[in-house]
């Protein structure tokens, strides 16, 4: 029987990254306050001893430098793994991810190639203010030449990472810093879990939840409440949202016929948008209601804990929905 | 007392192989150059391009001074830079033409020739965007200790750029092998760089610990001593150098900017083009030092004029891609 152990979704990451460094001396990590610091949500602790600061290497507070030369280098045969600490410094890095790291491989028509990866973290609700709170995902996957991915348990977390470094591509992994100390089942051997396949987190035939990274917590904790009032709700997580497993979703939607799609970004434009189109295209005709939104309020992220709250949806948002959509 | 020797016997051979190597490469470049403003003048070309035509010695010197293995990155002005790194004629008007048989399959175009054989990472046609890039390469080359070393063409517009700056930081605290090679040409786009640049260029590098120098950037043969100079210090290990090569734009921005007499005086052109063209200077002195004769210099360019015209009919003649290309390489 293969042994499974229960870690963090921090430690997840930090495993994948570990093994990815012993097997490919390519790879590297580089970002601020990775090395000794192991990152101020202290999840690349230890790293530093093993490889050494060349192959964990601070960077000074440069997020456009740092990951314009994670292009660089990924072009010419390394496998960059680039740090953002906040996922609200993407607008710093946008240059070199959209302009650059997305378009070299078609603009050179297939001659070069970047096999990076941009961590990121998004999920307000940690006091941080309106800089250090959202979750802006939507913006890379609007980019052709990006995929975006969004771990929501430890097992994922590692599986997709190992998946990221050894992708040849830019790949955008975002994870939920409140979910840095979630446990989960992981096991000790070696596995990776393929771009582009969603995860029925749990299964039911009444409603389909589709929840992404720090939404999917609060889908299943929602599914539990509706359980309790005789609603059987099936919980999917996409995984990565480009690719995106169409199929799935819209095979859980025709099954329920009502869809609830609850991701921490901004509606408007956002990921739950896209979603919502796909499946509505896919499974229109044995939907019972339009496909119900939920993302986060459409105001920046607020310092104060009541207000900040109020801006993120919770579990009594998705069973009302549910419950709504099941009239 | 000074005495008057015949270079033609002195001068070894292999010298002036070299600098009538550097002479045809210009050469290239220009009738190149030409050739895209009659093909743009003649709606034969879609788009716009930049052209190079005054700067050939900046590309020409520094390229020359590279290995073939050694990495540069590129800008919006870049067939120069592709070209003097190696680049085909036939294969660079077929990428501004659109052409399957570009360097990019005709996806790129003008301002994205990249091309792996020659070490080219590509143009961009972000002001300054390819800093990072370049510099990225560098910690490839140290870190895989392959020798090679980066340079990154930029013009005076990407002194602008706070890009630049954060990995120039980032070069000298790791001792990189990058070359930051600005093109002064004087203007960015439409305007005098007097009105954009404060300073000096060369204290900025200072700045970071990183030695500079200013070369006149119309003597390829001066492009090329600092360039030598340079590389051998930055592949040695010594970190990253700054080279601002002093020159000028012949022509407009891009081929469609015709009337500039309300940012530049025609005078002025008049003055650089006559006095300052690098390949004339260079065949000047090849002249003057009787290491070469006009008419050698006659016979290299209806060789070279007849290599861009069989080139030009070449892409003209060659299919577009088919419409099944469209999504084709958007991922790896």
């Amino acid at each position: 029987m293969p042994e499974t152990r229960e870690i963090t979704l921090g430690e997840a990451v930090r495993e994948a990254l570990v093994e990815e460094m012993r097997r490919d001396s390519r790879v590297f990590i580089c970002g601020e306050d990775i090395a000794e610091a192991g990152t101020v949500f202290k999840v690349l602790g230890g790293l530093v001893d093993e490889f050494g600061p060349e192959r964990v290497l601070d960077t000074p507070i440069s997020e456009a430098g740092f990951t314009g030369m994670a292009v660089g280098a990924a072009m010419t045969g390394m496998r960059p793994v680039v740090d953002i600490m906040f996922g609200d410094f993407s607008t710093l890095v946008m240059d070199q991810m959209v302009n650059q790291a997305a378009k070299v491989h078609y603009m050179s028509g297939g001659r070069w190639k970047v096999p990076m990866v941009m961590r990121a973290t998004l999920g307000a609700t940690r006091r941080s203010g309106a800089q250090h709170s959202q979750s802006l995902h939507a913006w890379f996957c609007h980019v052709p030449g990006l995929k975006v991915v969004l771990p929501a348990t430890p097992y994922d977390a590692k599986g997709l990472m190992k998946t990221a470094i050894r992708d040849d591509n830019p790949v955008v992994f975002f994870e939920d810093k409140m979910m840095y100390r979630l446990k989960g089942p992981v096991p000790a051997e070696e596995y990776t879990i393929p771009f582009g396949v969603a995860d029925v987190k749990r299964e039911g035939t009444d409603v389909t939840i589709v929840a992404t990274s720090s939404m999917v917590q609060v889908a299943l904790g929602a599914a539990k409440l509706l359980e309790a009032d005789g609603i059987s709700a099936e919980v999917i997580d996409p995984r990565t949202l480009w690719p995106l497993d169409e199929k799935t979703l819209v095979e859980s939607a025709k099954k329920t016929s009502r869809v609830i799609v609850v991701d921490e970004g901004y509606g408007r434009y956002g990921a739950t948008a896209e979603i919502a189109s796909a499946i509505t295209e896919g499974a229109f005709f044995d939907l019972e209601a339009p496909v119900k939104r939920i993302g986060a309020m459409h105001v920046p992220i607020p310092f104060s804990p009541p207000l900040e709250d109020a801006t993120v949806p919770n579990e009594q948002a998705v069973v009302a929905a549910a419950k709504a959509l099941l009239g | 007392m000074a005495i008057a020797v015949d270079r033609l016997q002195t001068a070894p051979e292999a010298e002036i192989d070299q600098w009538l190597r550097m002479y045809r490469r210009m050469l290239m470049i220009r009738l190149f150059e030409e050739q895209v403003n009659d093909l743009y003048t003649r709606a034969l070309m879609p788009g716009l391009a930049h052209l190079y035509i005054g700067e050939e010695a900046v590309a020409v010197g520094v390229c020359e001074a590279l290995r073939s293995d050694d990495y540069i990155t590129s800008t919006h002005r870049g067939h120069g830079h592709c070209l003097a790194k190696g680049a085909r004629l036939d294969r660079m008007f077929a990428e501004l033409l659109g052409k399957e048989a570009g360097y990019c399959k005709g996806k790129g175009g003008s301002m994205h020739i990249a091309d792996p054989d020659t070490g080219n990472l590509g143009a961009n046609a972000i002001v300054g965007g390819s800093a990072g890039i370049a510099t990225g390469a560098a910690l490839t080359a140290k870190r895989m200790k392959t020798g090679r070393v980066a340079v990154c063409f930029f013009g005076d517009g990407a002194m602008g750029q706070g890009l630049l700056y954060e990995v120039m930081n980032m070069a000298s605290l790791w001792k990189l092998p990058v070359i930051y090679v600005c093109e002064n040409n004087l203007y960015g786009e439409y305007t005098s760089n007097v009105e954009t640049l404060a300073g000096d260029m060369l204290t900025r590098a200072a700045g970071f610990a990183i030695r500079g120098e200013s070369v006149d950037g119309q003597d390829v043969r001066k492009v090329h001593a600092a360039a030598t100079q340079i590389v051998e210090r930055v592949r040695a290990g010594a970190g990253p150098a700054f080279l601002v090569c002093n020159t000028y734009r012949f022509m407009g921005h891009h081929v469609g900017d015709v009337n500039r007499e309300y940012y530049r005086s025609k005078q002025e052109e008049q003055l650089w083009k006559t006095e300052r063209d690098p390949i004339k200077l260079l065949g000047d002195w090849l002249g003057a030092q009787n290491l070469t004769d006009r008419a050698r210099l006659e016979q290299l360019r209806i060789e070279v004029k007849s290599e861009v015209e069989q080139a030009v009919q070449f892409a003209l003649a060659a299919p577009y891609p088919g419409p099944d290309k469209v999504d084709q390489d958007v991922y790896a």
